[in-house]
This record gives C-alpha cells, sequence and structure tokens, in this order.
C-alpha cells in the first residue's frame, strides 16, 4: 500500500491518473453489465459502419437495374433496392453518417453548452443577457430550426451537424447553469475561496467537474436524438444529401416502393433503433458510475 | 515550524505584543427589501499572535459575519462594509483591491467552516484540494506540494497520509474531513486562522480531539485562532480571551478566567446560566435549566436603547433611552451596560 502510494507521487500526476481512470472504467463495466451491453452494442455497430468498405460488399452506390428490388438472397442479404444497389451494403455504410453525426452533435453541443452556461451560472450580468437569448432559441421547434438552416446554408453532413447542434445549446446551457447555481452556494465553493482560489479557477477545477455527471446523461440523450434527427433530416431531404446513403435516405427513397420491398424501410430502422437503444443504455450505466458519491453503493 | 517553548502560555498573556488583526468601528451592513439589516454593527477587536479569541453568541448575532468580514467573503451586493477598518499587520483588508485580497486568503489569514461534511469538493481527492493553496501561494511545483501536504496530514495526526491523499472526501469520516480542512487552511502557515464553529458537526469525542489539535496547532505554529461557537464549555476550555456578540454588537470582551468568574453583562450571565451543569450535587439535579427570555431584535429594526433591554431582568428607564458604551471595569474587561455595578453578586 505504502509502496504503491509512494510510486503515485513520483509519476507523472496525468498518466497516473488515466490509469487510474481507465481502471476504474473497466471496474464500473464489470459492475454494471447494462452499461457493458449498451458499449458492446455501439462498438459492433461501429466496427459495422466503419468496416464496411471492407468487407468485400458491392459499392453503396453501384446501380444495376436487373436486380432492383429482390428480396434477401445469399448476394444481397437484405435485398436490393430500386436502383438494384445493395441494400446491406448501404445500411451498413449510412451507419457512419448516423454515427458521426451523433457523436459530433454531442460533443459540440455539450462542450459550447458547458462553457456558456458555466460562465452564465457564475456572473449575474451575463446570465441575463445569455438565458434570453437561449429562450428565444428554445422558443423554435429544434426540428424546423434544423431544417431552415440546413434549407439557408445548403445540405452537407457538416452543416447538418451544426444545425443540429444549435437547437441543442440552450438545453445544456440550461441544465449545466442550475447545477452552477446550485453549487455556487456551497461550502466547499466557499471554502476555495476561502483558499484564495481565482474565480476562473473555481469554475473551472471546483465546479465544472460536478457539472459532468448530469452532462454525460444528456450528452448521450443529445446523441440518440441527434442519430433520429439526422435520419428525420434526410427523410425529409433537408439532411444529408442522396449522393452519400444515410439511414434516414435510404428510408425516404424506399418508401414508394414499401409494398414491393418492405426491407428498404425495416433494416434502416432496425439499426436506428438499436443505435439509439444502445447509446441510451450507455449513458444511463456511464451516470451511476461517473459520480464518486455513488461509486461504493454499486 | 518551529516548536515553541512550553512556557508560551506567559507570552501569551503579553498584552504588548503587536497585534497581527484589528478590527476597529466595523459595520456589515446589508441592503434588503426590508431595511438594512445590522448585521455587524460597530464592532472592534483586536488579535494577538497565538491568543485564542473565543467569539460567543447566539445564533444570529453576527458572529459568523463578522469571520467572512474579515475574510471578505460576503456577498455585495447586499452587503456592504458601511464602516471601519479590518488591519491585518497594519494594512486595511478593506482597501485591498480583489487580487491583493486574494494573496491573503487562505495563505495569511484562513478559515475553517463548521460542516465538514459539504466544505469539501466531492469530485476531486484530498492531495488535489490540499495542493492548491500550497501551489497558488507557496509556488512550489506539484511534486513539493504533495509532499508538504502529507506533511500537512502529519501535523494534524492523519494516519496514512500518503494513502488519504489519493481519496475522496467520501471515503473519510467527518472528524477526518475536519482535520483535512485544518490542514489545508494550516497549509500556508497562515497568522491568523478562523474557525467558524469548527466541533458543531461533530461528536463530543471527536470534537474534543479536534479541539486538542487547534491547541497544539497554537503551541507549535503561534497561529492566532478566532473561534467562533456557541458553546460555552468549547470557549472556557479554548480561549485565552472571550468577546461576547449581541445583535451585531460587542456587549462583553474579557479575559476567560475574568469573564467566567464576574461576568459584567446581564447577557452573558444569562448565556452562562442556560448551559447544563453536571456537578453531582443533589439539589442541581433538579434545578431547573433556565434560559433567556424572549427572542433576538430584528437586526433590521432595532430598539433605540440597549439592544437587549427587552429580554433583561435588570432594565431601567436609561437602558431604554440609550445605548450603554463599552466601559473598562477593570483588567480590560469591558461590559456594554449600564447597570453592571448594580447586578446582584455573580455566583457561578
Amino acid at each position: 500500500m505504502t509502496d504503491r502510494s509512494h510510486d503515485r507521487l513520483q509519476d507523472p500526476p496525468l498518466s497516473a491518473r488515466l490509469t487510474e481512470n481507465a481502471v476504474a472504467m473497466a471496474d464500473a463495466l464489470r459492475r454494471n453489465p447494462t452499461m457493458l451491453f449498451g458499449l458492446v452494442v455501439l462498438t459492433v455497430m461501429a466496427l459495422l459502419a466503419f468496416g464496411a468498405p471492407y468487407f468485400g460488399l458491392p459499392e453503396p452506390m453501384r446501380q444495376s437495374p436487373i436486380d432492383r428490388l429482390q428480396d434477401p438472397s445469399a448476394a444481397h442479404w437484405f435485398g436490393t433496392d430500386m436502383y438494384g444497389r445493395d441494400l446491406l451494403s448501404r445500411v451498413l455504410h449510412g451507419g457512419q453518417i448516423s454515427l458521426v453525426v451523433g457523436l459530433s452533435v454531442a460533443a459540440m453541443a455539450t462542450s459550447v453548452g458547458l462553457v456558456i452556461g458555466l460562465v452564465a451560472g457564475f456572473n449575474r450580468r451575463v446570465d441575463a443577457i445569455v438565458m434570453r437569448f437561449m429562450d428565444a432559441l428554445m422558443s423554435i421547434p429544434s426540428i424546423l430550426l434544423a431544417i431552415a438552416l440546413v434549407a439557408l446554408w445548403g445540405s452537407s453532413v457538416q452543416n447538418v451537424i451544426i444545425a443540429l447542434t444549435i437547437p441543442e445549446v440552450p438545453r445544456v446551457v440550461r441544465l449545466v447553469r442550475s447545477v452552477v447555481l446550485m453549487l455556487r452556494d456551497q461550502t466547499f465553493v466557499q471554502a476555495a475561496i476561502a483558499c484564495g482560489t481565482s474565480t476562473t479557477r473555481i469554475l473551472f477545477r471546483h465546479i465544472m467537474p460536478n457539472t459532468i455527471p448530469p452532462l454525460i446523461v444528456q450528452a448521450t440523450y443529445i446523441c440518440a436524438q441527434a442519430v433520429i434527427f439526422e435520419a428525420y433530416l434526410s427523410f425529409v431531404g433537408a439532411g444529408t444529401p442522396p449522393e452519400i446513403p444515410s439511414w434516414g435516405n435510404i428510408m425516404a427513397e424506399g418508401r414508394m416502393f414499401f409494398f414491393q420491398n418492405f426491407g428498404i424501410i425495416m433494416y434502416p430502422g432496425i439499426f436506428l433503433a438499436i443505435t439509439v437503444f444502445a447509446i441510451n443504455t450507455f449513458g444511463d450505466g456511464l451516470r451511476d458510475s461517473l459520480d464518486p458519491r455513488m461509486k461504493r453503493r454499486i | 515550524m518551529s516548536n515553541a517553548p512550553e512556557s508560551d502560555a506567559a507570552a501569551l498573556q503579553d498584552r504588548n505584543a503587536a497585534p497581527v488583526l484589528e478590527v476597529e468601528d466595523l459595520r456589515t451592513w446589508f441592503d434588503t427589501r426590508d431595511g438594512v439589516v445590522k448585521a455587524v454593527e460597530g464592532l472592534s477587536f483586536d488579535l494577538r499572535p497565538g491568543e485564542i479569541l473565543g467569539v460567543v453568541g447566539e445564533s444570529g448575532c453576527g458572529k459568523s459575519i463578522t469571520s467572512l468580514s474579515i475574510m471578505q467573503l460576503v456577498p455585495t451586493p447586499p452587503g456592504r462594509y458601511a464602516s471601519g477598518a479590518i488591519r491585518f499587520n497594519g494594512r486595511d483588508l478593506l482597501k485591498l483591491s480583489p487580487d491583493e485580497m486574494r494573496r491573503i486568503r487562505g495563505n495569511e489569514i484562513s478559515m475553517i467552516f463548521q460542516d465538514p461534511m459539504s466544505s469539501l469538493n466531492p469530485v476531486l481527492t484530498v492531495g488535489d484540494q490540499l495542493t492548491e493553496a500550497i501551489i497558488l501561494h507557496q509556488g512550489l511545483g506539484y511534486k513539493g506540494a504533495m509532499t508538504r501536504a502529507r506533511e500537512m496530514l502529519d501535523l494534524v495526526h492523519i494516519p496514512e497520509p500518503e494513502a488519504r491523499l489519493r481519496e475522496y472526501p467520501h471515503q473519510l469520516s467527518g472528524g477526518m474531513r475536519q482535520r483535512v480542512m485544518i490542514a489545508m487552511a494550516l497549509s500556508c502557515n497562515p497568522s491568523v486562522l478562523i474557525a467558524d464553529e469548527p466541533t458543531t458537526a461533530l461528536d463530543v469525542t471527536i470534537q474534543a480531539q479536534i479541539l486538542a489539535l487547534m491547541e497544539e496547532i497554537r503551541d507549535k505554529l503561534q497561529t492566532a485562532i478566532i473561534l467562533i461557537t456557541h458553546d460555552l464549555g468549547v470557549v472556557a476550555e479554548m480561549a485565552d480571551r472571550v468577546l461576547v456578540m449581541y445583535a451585531g454588537r460587542k456587549v462583553e470582551e474579557a479575559n476567560v478566567i475574568d469573564l467566567f468568574e464576574r461576568p459584567q453583562h446581564p447577557y452573558t450571565r444569562g448565556l452562562m446560566r442556560s448551559v447544563p451543569r453536571v456537578t453531582g450535587g443533589e439539589a442541581s439535579a433538579v434545578e431547573r435549566l433556565s434560559e433567556i427570555p424572549g427572542i433576538v431584535p430584528a437586526l433590521n429594526n432595532l430598539p433605540k436603547g440597549c439592544v437587549f433591554a427587552d429580554r433583561c431582568a435588570f432594565v431601567t428607564d436609561r437602558c431604554r433611552r440609550e445605548y450603554p458604551p463599552l466601559v473598562d471595569r477593570g483588567e480590560r474587561h469591558l461590559a456594554a451596560c449600564w447597570e453592571s455595578e448594580n447586578l446582584p453578586e455573580w455566583t457561578a
């Protein structure tokens, strides 16, 4: 015990902490099977999506009019769409877009929202201005705002990401701000001030880490929602451009051939549902293990 | 960190030593919708190196606001320092810039809070929190600060300090956490330590240990301590001098022995009578514990005369008209009461 702790003091603190966190993470996964399940499903999904080009499947865009609207077969496991494109290949490639959009939106919305929320929660004057702006943003239904933004900027994956991020930011800001407001009057913040700690440091070192657990849950929720919204945008034609397969536009194109080949809508739909479910499961588990006060109880 | 000689009890009584902290005519007021709340009104006292000053009074008498004023942690607005000076080694803290004040907090004046359960950040390890002030004020690197943090945990008698440094606050007991808080407060060798009810949230045995620790630290480091409490037992045990506060004002101040031998203010007497005694006598066993009738007056609407008049058994017309000045009743025993001389003989 003593020897180990001695080593810890000699170690560069960051690397030591990373190993510690990795160990803690593995521990948490072992103790929380639902989270493990979510993570495994997500990993499989990511491998399928990003490994798709290497599976020897037909190109997702290669048309073959002779083979159009086929039922599943050995050559085409999920069948083909109205242009004779391999549905399996398209669905797997489409996963790339969903995952990239989901993760990017979650990462951007939480990081932007976190900074704004921290400052708003700590500074009353900034708070008054920023929160009114956020209220204004929140008053517009997010999907409409996203459609409007994509319509304005033109459809590309990047624009979809930004358009989905903007409506999510106010929700993150509200969450972070409420946590900051609650923490601001805690004795430990007073104690930190009494130690001579600067405001910036208190904000980022003492308060920010306390906002992470609820933020993680929010981030997974945003990620899941972004995956759905991306599909939704693509479905109504305001999302990913048609030359890139995504679950949304595969379903959109397939809806007219619903009676000829139900799979065109069903397969991307199933993938979408599984992905969203896995993200949510993972997020819930993550929250339980991120809170140091809950660590013991599990 | 030199070991002071055992005989420093005598040195502590040396009234000629220059005070490290002088509070002069401090007024901390709060502007509220219901008028100005005078939480601290014309408070003066001084504190010498190595001295323990007990500050006692009921809830809401301004004890905590006094300590927060010294640290300048009173939220402004609504609070404001309406007048006065807080001189620390001759510098008026009220005139310092926020940056200068930040360099004093935690470094030269530090503070321990009442509830050790909530005064440590739950998401940072003990080591992270201990090193913060050290890195900030002493310019040490991470490693040096960790070594210093370990020394501090040793000083406050925490077993296995190395292991504790890596633990989170929830892994420690209440007494341990208060020790960590004390270690944190002392890590930069402050000359003044403000302890705001440091033992209220702890059970009695732990309380005794923490108090003993604070006394030990005073002897070792010559830290002057302002001990804020409502527990007269703690004051009698620990303090060199005692300041009794009522409704934001100092009503009595004396050497601890003198205060308990001949309290000069009816309020102080009331406080002392309301402490249960465990004397073992048959008579005292059935004696009813006396309380001070009435409640503290609202601080935004204080009576014109003596603030204690409404609850005082010895009240006269003069008490209701004029506020009594603090008068020295001998041996620097100050009391603010018109009737001090007419009070019955005090039998402890």
